[in-house]
């Protein structure tokens, strides 16, 4: 079933539409990756679901209920959302970022009550942060402070998570224990996830559903093994891909440009 | 890191305390503690030391400490409500607005009570408030070279007009003395009649310092989490307005302290705004108290604009921070 869809929407900024009359759906308890270029509009699109940017035409559906009825703080509670982050500049330590992911079920002015902490603790557990909880963000390490940023996500305590691009800027190994843990709330907790990648084969490895995106159009769109494909990796990235096959699934082993003489 | 902000806060409490007390102490005219004591809690007119104490300097030291907290406090929430470390009233033409409507209020109304000079001072910083919010939403950018230039530009076009205003009709009050900053002509009545006022919007900034630590996220982020920005930014410049806006009713436009102090204040207790909020208060409070004092006891019985010793003392301490931070990062 489609917990997340989108039916012939555009959507862009100032009247330049980045994406057309694009209709997708998501299933509920996958995960699905969307794949593409830069500036493919997968940042965009990312932001429709989330509701940050309203579409100029079409719907978003979140389970079957238009998204436009639905108030900021009410969404909050359905679906938590990682934007690629930037660096803070002030003080904050682990707790109090994980404690704003309780701020969809506070009133303004109140203190934390006894769910939040407990949610908050929670979600600082399943990350492995507990040693790091008091210590501020700009004194971890990228991998450290991506997970805590998970966490946040997670205090929200949604069935949906949306990360764009949550592995950026993070050594080989701290883009696997993100990816692990991504697959571990997915498989355990049967969260559905929603993630912008730019990782092919971590988007192979990891997802259930595929949707790439060209120059806001779609391209693709299913499972992992319907959509990465030679022919159609050549389409969406002009790429020359050797592909082989490694749990069942595709893995690409090494790509070069397309040239039209082949 | 809570040691380090009970510590900064109970000295700046205590350094508070002292200077007020220093201040009241000592000026031009002569006096001992014990007439201290007798004109702050066992008044009697007719004497003279106690006169001078209860009639001037008690009005003038209580009104020092409540702009010094009203100017830092402003600063610092413009810098968390623009993010922008350079923010200020001053820099942004908060403090040249207020300054500008009440050169016309002088000139339309040459009389005005204390509440009506502020009323005048408030619509003048809340119409530059506007203005700063209008060119940053319409340039869809809080980027701060844009901002801070903006506001740069509104300051000095508003500094000239009020000059200008001032000159064409011949104005009686001396308005170099707006521009440096004076605390001497603060009276009792003006206190409790503006008092009042600063004492609110420094009791909202204190409630609103947690609400400010969201706009670090971003907009999109925060909307994402069920709240709007909006609220937090309309709450936060409604602060400022009031604080920065009585303040320069009362004094008149002083610079420095409202762009130094929580960043001296953030040197001492970190980055975290609901610790940086009460020290900023306690210590800007200090500053315009000593600046104060050091300004009317230095060549006595000749007073210095204290806006003038806010640089001369401030500055240096700043331009030293500033370079120790720059050796450290």
């Amino acid at each position: 079933m489609a917990i997340l869809e989108t039916q012939q929407v555009s959507v862009g900024y100032n009247r330049r539409l980045i994406i057309q009359d694009l209709s997708i759906q998501i299933p509920q308890g996958q995960i699905t990756t969307l794949i593409g270029p830069n500036g493919s509009g997968k940042s965009t699109l990312i932001r429709t679901l989330a509701h940050l940017l309203k579409p100029s035409s079409g719907t978003v559906l979140l389970a079957d209920q238009a998204l436009a009825t639905k108030t900021p703080k009410e969404m909050a509670q359905e679906m938590a959302l990682l934007p690629q982050v930037g660096e803070l500049t002030t003080d904050l330590s682990v707790f109090d970022l994980v404690s704003f992911g309780r701020l969809p079920y506070r009133q303004q002015f109140r203190p934390l009550s006894a769910v939040d902490k407990e949610k908050i603790e929670w979600a600082i557990e399943r990350t492995g942060l507990n040693q790091f909880r008091d210590r501020f963000l700009s004194t971890l390490s990228g991998g450290q402070r991506q997970r805590a940023w998970i966490a946040m996500a997670l205090a929200q305590d949604t069935d949906i998570l949306i990360l764009d691009e949550p592995t950026t800027y993070l050594d080989l190994t701290h883009q696997l224990e993100i990816m692990l843990l991504i697959q571990e709330l997915n498989q355990i907790e049967g969260r559905t996830i929603i993630m912008a990648l730019h990782d092919l084969n971590h988007a192979a490895r990891f997802s259930d559903q595929l949707i790439a995106l060209k120059n806001g159009q779609l391209q693709a769109s299913g499972t992992v093994n319907e959509v990465m494909t030679r022919d159609n990796l050549r389409h969406i990235f002009n790429i020359d891909a050797t592909l082989i096959e490694h749990d069942q699934r595709p893995l690409i082993l090494t790509y070069d440009r397309w040239s039209e003489g082949e | 890191m809570n040691k380090k902000f009970g510590f900064s806060l109970v000295i700046s409490l205590i350094l508070l305390a002292i200077l007020m007390v220093v201040s009241i102490r000592y000026g031009a005219a002569q006096t001992t503690m014990k007439t201290v004591y007798h004109a702050v809690f066992d008044y009697h007119a007719s004497q003279l030391q106690q006169a001078v104490i209860h009639e001037i300097r008690l009005p003038r030291v209580l009104g020092a400490a409540l702009i010094g907290a009203s100017l830092a406090g402003s600063g610092l929430i413009m810098q968390e409500l623009t993010q922008n470390p350079l923010a200020d009233s001053g820099l942004l033409g908060i403090n040249a607005g207020a300054g500008f409507m009440l050169t016309i209020s002088f000139i339309v109304l040459p009389k005005a009570t204390p509440q009506q000079t502020a009323i005048f001072a408030l619509i003048g910083a809340a119409l530059s408030a506007c203005l700063i919010l209008a060119i940053s939403m319409a340039k869809k950018t809080q980027k701060t070279a844009t901002v801070v230039l903006a506001g740069m530009a509104i300051s000095s076009c508003l500094v000239a007009l009020s000059e200008g205003l001032s000159l064409m009709t011949q104005l009686k009050r001396d308005l170099a003395f707006w521009h440096f900053g004076g605390v001497a002509a603060i009276t009792w009545t003006q206190l409790t009649q503006l008092g009042p006022w600063l004492i609110a919007g420094l009791i909202a900034s204190l409630c609103l310092a947690p609400q400010l630590r969201l706009l670090q996220l971003g907009d999109e982020l925060v909307l994402s989490l069920g709240r709007k920005t909006s609220v937090v930014r309309l709450l936060g410049f409604i602060c400022v307005i009031i604080l920065a806006g009585i303040s320069v009713a009362l004094v008149g436009s002083v610079a420095f302290v409202g762009l130094m102090v929580p960043h001296i204040t953030r040197y001492l207790v970190g980055y975290d705004v609901r610790k940086v909020m009460p020290v900023t208060l306690l210590l800007g409070a200090s500053l315009v108290v000593a600046a104060d004092l050091i300004s009317r006891t230095i060549n006595p019985p000749q007073e210095i604009p204290f806006g003038i010793m806010i640089a001369l003392i401030g500055v240096p301490f700043f331009i030293y921070l500033a370079r120790k931070g720059a050796s450290q990062a």
